[in-house]
């Protein structure tokens, strides 16, 4: 990055801009921003749509919606409290099992793997970002919730002893909260995983040579060196894998046991807002059930505004302190 | 800086392969082809043999009719709000919603039956389950918890019942499936007043799964559970299906016939000037099976489009006239005999009087 050929650039662009193609950009200009401009409009769109077809519910329902547990449709009562617990615990769930996975696969594909077996890893995590949800939900339902059932759910909590813990604790039917914060790690982590492995080959040779010139061991030179470098976009990452975590709808669906309930054992079913929705919607005949399943795409909307806000603030606190 | 760039951009391109997936998906639903002559929106579970008398009807006379299989609730806010010619629904419509419909009265025009069945994996039993409607309620309530429970072994003497739980699996989505369900514990099982009937209930007990398939499929992989789906789901995935004792106290197997039989009993007691919002679950009729329950299309009395509404009642005529013996072969139950002059004569109450 020099300041000479700066002004060479600019001459180049006016003279464009003069001669030949004024109108070519002008239109070019005009479209772009259009594009640009289309984007956000659709986000406000739709959140004014979902708050005003909300506002009924929050309006008769106050915040009742947000702290009661109890979901009765016949009578008129919305409390949601349940759903809104369960996308929590099953998206937190969820970026703890994938997280430590993700950035391990990140590291190996950047830092260990030979060349060769590079491409192929990579391109297999990058893969099941592709699988689509409802397959994932088939895997669940023959699979994995047969899998916790009869393996790993009597091994938690009988050979582990987790069982005196509230967390493992009940009858293990399979679909579970547990089942569910599997799924979505599974989901989650090729996002986490994509995002890492490319932030961690873009730290730069230099900083990985100087630290193992300071005599640095290949494991502290990645702890010390790289993966500081490469902090805010490995969070970057996270936060996607929670945003995808947060609105999965169909696998989660189909291997949660939608019982609106809170439980603080992992073994019992659950409900997260997002089946709420898909389950009810099509068959909410009442404008009052409408309203309240609106209100809790409201809600989840906001979560995640939320949790976007917060990677944002995340990031720019880590890439600044780099930069002090 | 080059870093944080790149996870920008990869953030970026994520987010848009996301977008992108979900946007096919969801247009998938909202394809039409060439000219449309009427159009409609409803229940999912008639859907098949709609589909087939659709087409055929189209074959027969060039009239396309177009339906979405959208949900009964769908199927009933689109029709009171005039954006589809016709709806369906698997319950009748409240009084409270028809005096929402901006266009007037509106009619149920019965058209097949369906019934829910009791599907259950006990993999030592051979001989249907037998169950009475208070077992059933208890088991659902979860006040029957294990399947060597006297109330179950009284009824199957023969039967080697496990002492495991029972795990019950119920539907999760709003259905007319659980509305049929409820509907006749409400009505054979006092105890089940407290539930009430409703297309989504709070279940005291069990699991939720979403659609026939999901309770299915739950069902299927867990030894010891119990669920409910429709007949036609049932038969045609060949699901072992519970007996189910009727009013006249016989110990009924679903089947096609024994629907219909059910409606016959109820046919019989009709008044002259019914609307055709009736209930048949349990039934009447030493053959009838109790869970069954009919399946409508609603549409306006007073038609705004002449061409529309004659359409309309010619496809419903031919429908209650040819398209009834098709039903049995999709595992629909036809309605009685006795019944299709009193729902002919419903469908030519329609008129285009108010039409221009």
């Amino acid at each position: 990055m020099t300041a000479v050929p700066a002004p060479a650039v600019s001459t180049d662009r006016r003279r464009l801009t003069v001669h030949e193609t004024a109108i070519g950009d002008r239109i070019y200009e005009i479209v772009t921003t259009a594009c640009a401009l289309v984007v956000p409009a659709l986000v406000i769109a739709i959140a004014i749509a979902i708050f005003a077809g909300a506002w009924p519910a929050f309006s008769k329902l106050g915040l009742s919606i947000v702290t009661s547990s109890d979901w009765d449709v016949r009578a008129g009562r919305f409390g949601a409290a349940p759903a809104i617990f369960g996308t929590l615990v099953s998206s937190a769930l969820a970026l703890i099992i994938a997280t430590p996975l993700a950035i391990g696969v990140a590291i190996f594909l950047s830092e260990f793997s030979p060349t060769w077996l590079r491409q192929p890893i990579g391109f297999l995590v990058d893969l099941l970002a592709a699988v689509p949800s409802v397959v994932y939900g088939l895997w669940g339902i023959f699979v994995l919730v047969p899998l916790l059932r009869e393996q790993v759910m009597p091994f938690l909590r009988d050979r582990l002893h987790l069982g005196a813990t509230p967390f493992f604790s009940g009858p293990a039917y399979g679909p579970s909260m547990l089942a569910a914060g599997v799924i979505l790690a599974i989901m989650a982590l090729p996002y986490i995983s994509a995002v890492s492995r490319e932030v961690l080959m873009a730290v730069p040779r230099s900083q990985r040579e100087a630290a193992l010139a300071l005599g640095a061991t290949r494991w502290e030179m990645i702890r010390d060196a790289v993966i500081p470098y490469a902090k805010s976009g490995i969070i970057g990452g996270i936060m996607l894998g929670l945003g995808r975590a947060l609105g999965e709808t169909m696998a989660v669906t189909m291997v949660i046991g939608n019982r609106a309930e809170i439980s603080a054992s992992l073994f019992a079913p659950g409900y997260t807002m997002a089946s709420l929705i898909a389950n009810q919607f099509s068959e909410a005949t009442s404008d009052l059930h409408q309203s309240a399943l609106l209100a809790v795409g409201a809600i989840l909307f906001v979560i995640t505004l939320i949790v976007n806000a917060v990677a944002r603030w995340l990031v720019w606190q880590v890439s600044r302190d780099r930069a002090v | 800086m080059k870093a944080l760039k790149l996870a920008v951009f990869v953030l970026f391109a994520a987010a848009c392969a996301k977008e992108g997936s979900n946007s096919s998906t969801a247009s998938s639903t909202s394809s039409s082809s060439g000219s449309v002559d009427l159009t409609g929106a409803g229940a999912t579970f008639p859907y098949p043999i709609y589909s087939k008398w659709f087409d055929e009807y189209a074959k027969l006379t060039g009239v396309k009719i177009n339906y979405q299989s959208i949900g009964s609730g769908g199927g009933i806010r689109q029709l009171s709000e005039g954006t589809v010619d016709f709806g369906a629904s698997d319950s009748p419509m409240s009084d409270a919603e028809l005096a929402k419909a901006k266009f007037g009265p509106i009619l149920h025009i019965p058209t097949v039956l369906g019934a829910v069945v009791i599907t259950y994996n006990i993999p030592a039993l051979s001989a249907p389950l037998q169950l009475t409607p208070q077992a059933i309620a208890d088991i659902f309530a979860g006040k029957i918890t294990k399947w060597n429970d006297a109330r179950i072994a009284s009824l199957n003497p023969a039967a080697p019942l496990p002492s495991s739980d029972i795990l019950v699996v119920h539907r999760s989505d709003g259905s007319g499936t659980t509305y049929i369900f409820t509907d006749y514990l409400s009505t054979a099982a006092p105890s089940w007043k407290s539930i009430g009937k409703g297309k989504e209930v709070n279940w005291p007990a069990g699991l939720g799964a979403k659609g026939n398939e999901g309770v299915a499929g739950q069902v299927k992989q867990t030894p010891g559970a119990i669920g409910y789906v429709e007949l036609a789901y049932a038969k045609q995935n060949k699901l072992p299906t519970a007996a189910v004792k009727n009013k006249a106290g016989k110990f009924i197997t679903p089947s096609v016939t024994a629907v219909t039989a059910a409606a016959a009993g109820v046919a019989k007691t009709l008044p002259a000037n019914t609307d055709f919002r009736i209930s048949v679950v349990d039934a009447p009729g030493p053959d009838a099976y109790p869970i069954s329950s009919f399946t409508w299309i609603i549409a306006y009395q007073h038609q705004s489009d002449a061409g529309k509404g004659k359409k309309l009642v010619d496809f419903l005529n031919w429908a209650l006239t040819k398209g009834e013996p098709e039903a049995p072969s999709l595992d629909y139950a036809p309605l009685p005999s006795e019944m299709i002059p009193g729902v002919r004569a419903r469908v030519a109450a329609i008129d285009f009087a108010g039409a221009k």
